[in-house]
């Protein structure tokens, strides 16, 4: 294990290969995302897809936080040109080309920004404790990093409406009854088990994950016709590919597989 | 009163301390429980809560002598929002509270009372304890999470019966239908319940407070609607002419004329 990066950092990286473990630790502020946190956030998912002994990422935060949002006493002394130019929607372009699987391990407040952020990961872990929510319509502005389309996306027009427009907190078990979070663990074991459960995502081939995560995606965000093809087409790199290759003679040869990557 | 003693070794005493309304709980007494479930939340040094009452009573539930004036001028109270605010506030803080709670039922517990008592972890009787549901009288329905516990502790049946009927219960039957744990004699209730609670404070606290987030993790998620469901009920029992003749026969101490409505 290798720590990289300033104690004093706003953003911790871990490396506990094949894991890379950032964690958001600004708990005087309960990880507000300030532009700071954002450049750092950026600079550390930089890190790790570059990283070849890397295969999953885990982004979480504090005891008491994973993030409460946009820090919002430096947001209201922007102008319109730094929000657009320099602001967060950076770090949420940048998670979406992250070609490697992303877990949140969310313990506490994951509100607003933060709850964007956990969203915009592949899979969320949340201990027991959490609460989410969306609660910017309470100081007259709206999410602005993928909450009002996210949230529909998974709960459905009605719930989703009812989440932004009231701005009310969602509990662990709610969140997780709504298709939310993946699973509900005691506070104690959040970044644990988003570790095991990122080990054993890790033991498969990385080209194969990608693959994948990019299909899962689509799913989203096309048409069935389009997220078919776009199946299809990944389906065929897998297959073809040396990793393919490898893992289908070693599960037939009842053997462990040994991928490039 | 609320009286909030901390006995050294780690054991809580919180009692209410109101024996002129067999302890009824009003506006003043909820925010002092509210205070000092804060407090001992935060005491590292207090392990276990007793909570239990002073006088003949334990607890009897609201205090209608808060509501006359509104009664006797002829305004209708919104009973949802007193649930939402008070009742259903407290319930969901013993719940949640990761200490053992310890309800001394020392008395007379009625109404709201047997609700509060019976959400808490372990529920103690002196054999001097009488339970009355009590709510038929004034045509509300049973709260604080009675709709929700007790048709799983004894029966649908049992509960609608208590309900119509109103009879008093002892404490040797209450324990017999599974709403109190353990019944001492009432010359040696104090010793024995604080025996049991200093029993609790030296055992392995940490696996009592993870026992504690397992119970809550089976039924908390449905309590909290159950709890709002009973707000919306006790709105619509609290507007209803029934219920204002009983609060006013309870009043006049006469037998209430019920309509129907």
């Amino acid at each position: 294990m290798s720590q990289v990066g300033a104690m004093s950092s706003v953003v911790d990286v871990s490396k506990e290969p094949p894991l890379g473990i950032i964690t958001i630790n600004r708990p005087s502020a309960l990880n507000a995302l300030s532009l700071e946190v954002v450049n750092k956030l950026i600079e550390a998912l930089d890190d790790l897809e570059n990283d070849s002994n890397i295969k999953v990422a885990i982004i979480t935060g504090t005891e008491r936080a994973f993030s409460v949002g946009a820090d919002i006493k430096e947001m209201v002394n922007l102008d319109v040109a730094e929000v657009y130019l320099r602001g967060h929607r950076r770090l949420w372009e940048r998670i979406r080309r992250f070609k490697k699987p992303i877990i949140a391990a969310v313990n506490g407040y994951c509100l607003g920004g933060g709850f964007e952020l956990a969203m915009a990961c592949d899979i969320i872990i949340a201990s027991e404790d959490a609460v989410f929510g969306q609660p910017e319509i309470n100081v007259a502005i709206i999410p602005g990093e993928g909450g009002t389309q996210r949230i529909p996306r998974t709960v459905g027009r009605l719930l989703g409406m009812e989440y932004v427009l009231t701005g009310r907190f969602i509990s662990a078990y709610e969140a997780y009854r709504r298709g939310l979070v993946n699973k509900v663990v005691p506070r104690e074991l959040t970044l644990e088990y988003a570790k095991r459960l990122g080990r054993d995502i890790a033991k498969k081939s990385l080209l194969a994950l990608t693959l994948a995560k990019d299909a899962v995606n689509s799913a989203w965000e096309t048409p069935l016709s389009v997220g078919l093809d776009y199946e299809r087409r990944n389906f065929i790199i897998a297959l073809f590919s040396e990793d393919g290759r490898e893992g289908i003679r070693a599960f037939i040869e009842k053997r462990e597989p040994r991928y490039k990557l | 009163m609320i009286e909030l003693v901390r006995r050294e070794g780690g054991v809580a005493y919180l009692r209410i301390n109101r024996p002129e309304v067999l302890n009824a709980l009003d506006a003043e007494h909820f925010a002092q429980i509210f205070k000092a479930l804060e407090e001992v939340a935060k005491d590292q040094a207090v392990k276990v809560v007793i909570l239990t009452g002073v006088g003949r009573a334990f607890c009897v539930g609201a205090d209608l002598g808060e509501l006359r004036k509104y009664y006797e001028r002829g305004e209708k109270i919104n009973h949802g929002d007193i649930l939402r605010e008070r009742y259903n506030k407290l319930v969901l803080k013993i719940r949640t509270l990761e200490k053992p709670v310890i309800a001394a039922i020392n008395g007379v517990a009625a109404g709201a009372g047997i609700g509060i008592a019976l959400m808490c972890d372990l529920r103690v009787a002196s054999d001097q304890a009488k339970f009355i549901l009590a709510f038929g009288r004034v045509g509300l329905v049973p709260d604080s999470g009675l709709t929700y516990l007790l048709p799983r502790l004894i029966g649908h049946g049992r509960v609608f019966q208590w309900y119509v009927d109103n009879n008093e219960l002892s404490a040797a039957e209450a324990q017999r239908l599974g709403l109190v744990d353990i019944v001492y004699s009432h010359e040696d209730f104090e010793k024995r319940v604080e025996e049991l609670a200093y029993k609790i404070a030296n055992g392995p606290l940490k696996a009592f407070a993870l026992l504690k987030r397992a119970i809550n993790r089976f039924y908390l998620g449905e309590l909290v609607e159950a709890l709002e469901y009973e707000a919306f009920l006790q709105e619509v029992a609290g507007y209803t002419e029934d219920h204002y003749e009983g609060v006013m026969a309870f009043i006049q101490k006469r037998q209430p004329k019920f309509k129907g409505n």
